[in-house]
């Protein structure tokens, strides 16, 4: 059986982006494997722009920020199998794969990075009454359809769901000449950028309908029509306000879900809020040797941050592939508290050597103005960040100086407070 | 008099910028929370652009489209009809990321570029 030193399963912005930084780091012996045709993952089909402001100070589309890394894994020599699926992963790090010109592939890796993205929540997930015509497909999906193989998915369009990529393809349908006759929102408000919602939808006159919802779908063959309702703070149905609209048309952009099945295949446990795996400050997951980063690990909004993320990941494993690694006496937890949805990385595993700090991922569960981010060991406070603004849309990335890390702490526990005054120092 | 209310996209705040206006004057701004709203409600009332990323069809190339930009901004009122012009456009493959497709779109000296190679199929 092949032996690779490092096998990356997907070739998206995070599997690229992890494998070149291995490459950097002195390791030869790389496999990326990639089901599609082409390199990219789902950036080639986000033609907008908007990517690589914090990556490359520069304002980029999804394939121009994508080309950035493909030529580099060119001129690398790094090794990528397209068209090339992976079936399952087992403990000793043996991959299975399916490839058309070889058939069923088995190779062995010493380290493997896990970059295998998201998929988006279908119909199924959420539930929607009604029958089952054709023309109801994710927003993603009409994406691919609209950028990529170039077919337009329908005329009269209804989107629910108005996160950025519901928004992006709102303008992309209009664009394309259908009439996009609402984007339908169940929260009180939009997850999406304000950017997104003011040039998507308000330069078009696209309405947006905040806590509404499709409570009915109607159609033989093709869509015919959906019944809207509007939602109370509950999400409860508020009765009398049901309307249908005619459409030929419905996009679902209604959240994203990390594609874990071969994380489950090698037993890894899934956290219940990212959706992904559980990982160190490394990027290591649960199995030694086993790294995973991007939206498999949690939902990213913007891929500047999913490529630092893989450069985390691919130093990683060139550090565990050349011994330079050392344990911690014990493991420092990081525990999400008031306001905090999650953090990313779950715990510090390793001692920093000439780490700086750490970078901590996280989300916050509601909109909030004039905060402050708290770090806080044993009840106190040992570190704390001020912001503007948060929104549970919008990742939050802090960083942890490795100078505040105690050999002998266990926990270090993270929480959103209201600036109040300044007098409130406490968490 | 008239008021025009813009939303700034400088942050998630997106305050909501009221810019009144006198007989094609700007009079008064309010609204804004820092000095980047300001400036950006200025520009969205006097000439609001775009970069305007669609596709172009492609003859012979591995896929059947090629997405492209418009090199820079482009006024907004202009977006529709720009769209008219790139749907009559076909390109023969290959295509290099940055070849021009389309130059000086609708007189405005921006040209549209290939965002993506395409290879021959
Ligand atoms: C529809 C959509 C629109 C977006 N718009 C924006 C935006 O406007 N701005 C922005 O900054 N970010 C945007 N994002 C987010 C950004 O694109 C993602 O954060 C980024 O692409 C994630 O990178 P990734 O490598 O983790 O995953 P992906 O890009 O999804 O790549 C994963 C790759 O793994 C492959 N793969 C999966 N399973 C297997 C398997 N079993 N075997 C082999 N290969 C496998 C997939 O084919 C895919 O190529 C968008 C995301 C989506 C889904
Ligand atoms: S005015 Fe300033 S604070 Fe308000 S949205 Fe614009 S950039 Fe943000």
């Amino acid at each position: 059986m092949k032996n690779y030193k490092i096998i990356v399963i997907g070739a998206g912005p995070a599997g690229l982006a992890a494998a070149l930084q291995a490459s950097k780091d002195g390791i030869d012996d790389i496999l990326v494997l990639e089901r599609d045709k082409y390199m990219g993952g789902i950036l080639p089909q986000c033609i907008h722009n908007g990517f690589g402001l914090e990556y490359f100070d520069q304002e980029l589309t999804g394939p121009e920020y994508a080309d950035k890394f493909i030529k580099d894994i060119d001129k690398n020599n790094i090794k990528v199998l397209t068209e090339t699926m992976v079936l399952n992963i087992n403990q000793d790090k043996i991959i299975t794969a399916l490839n058309k010109s070889n058939g069923v592939l088995k190779m062995k890796a010493n380290t493997i990075i896990l970059a295998m993205g998201c998929r988006e929540r279908t119909r199924e997930n959420i539930q929607i009454p009604g029958d089952r015509p054709a023309g109801i497909l994710s927003a993603g999906t009409a994406q691919r359809y609209t950028n990529i193989e170039g077919f337009i998915p329908g005329k009269e369009v209804i989107i629910l769901g108005s996160g950025d990529i519901g928004l992006i393809m709102a303008r992309r349908m209009k664009l394309e000449g259908a009439n996009v006759k609402a984007v339908l929102e169940i929260m009180p408000f939009s997850s999406g950028l304000v950017r997104n919602k003011v040039q998507c939808l308000d330069d078009f006159d696209i309405p947006l309908k905040l806590k509404h919802t499709i409570t009915r779908i109607e159609g033989k063959k093709r869509l015919k029509r959906v019944e809207i309702s509007k939602v109370d703070k509950d999400f409860n149905l508020v009765e009398g306000t049901q309307k249908w609209i005619d459409c030929d048309t419905l996009l679902l952009s209604v959240g994203l879900i990390p594609e874990n099945e071969l994380s489950k295949a090698m037993n890894l446990k899934l956290h219940p809020v990212t959706g992904g795996v559980y990982v160190n400050e490394n990027r290591e997951t649960e199995l030694k040797g086993v790294y995973a980063c991007g939206n498999v690990l949690h939902v990213h909004d913007l891929v500047d941050w999913v490529s630092e993320e893989a450069e985390i990941a691919g130093r990683s494993a060139a550090e565990y592939l050349n011994g330079n690694q050392e344990k911690r006496n014990q493991p420092i937890k990081i525990t999400p508290e008031k306001n905090v949805t999650y953090t990313v990385p779950q715990k510090i595993e390793y001692k920093f050597k000439d780490k700086k700090f750490i970078k901590i991922f996280l989300r916050v569960e509601k909109p909030m103005e004039n905060v402050k981010i708290v770090f806080s060991h044993n009840e106190k406070s040992i570190l704390s960040y001020d912001k503007k603004i948060v929104m549970p849309g919008e990742m939050v990335t802090v960083n942890l100086p490795a100078a505040l890390i105690k050999n002998d702490m266990e926990e270090i526990k993270l929480s959103i407070v209201e600036k109040v005054g300044e007098k409130n120092g406490r968490t | 008099m008239e008021e025009h209310d813009i939303i700034c996209t400088g942050c998630p705040k997106g305050c909501r910028v009221t810019v009144t206006v006198e007989k094609d004057e700007i009079t008064d701004i309010k609204g804004f929370e820092c000095p980047t709203g300001k400036e950006y409600a200025i520009n969205e009332y006097k000439n609001p652009t775009r970069i305007l990323p669609t596709t172009v069809r492609v003859k012979e190339g591995e896929f059947p489209l090629v997405p492209v930009k418009t090199a820079k901004p482009i006024p907004k009122s202009l977006l529709l009809e720009a769209m008219k012009v790139i749907a009559e456009k076909e390109v023969i493959a290959p295509i290099k990321i940055g070849d021009t497709v389309i130059e000086n779109i609708l007189d405005t000296s921006v040209n549209i570029v290939a965002t993506r190679n395409i290879e021959k199929k």
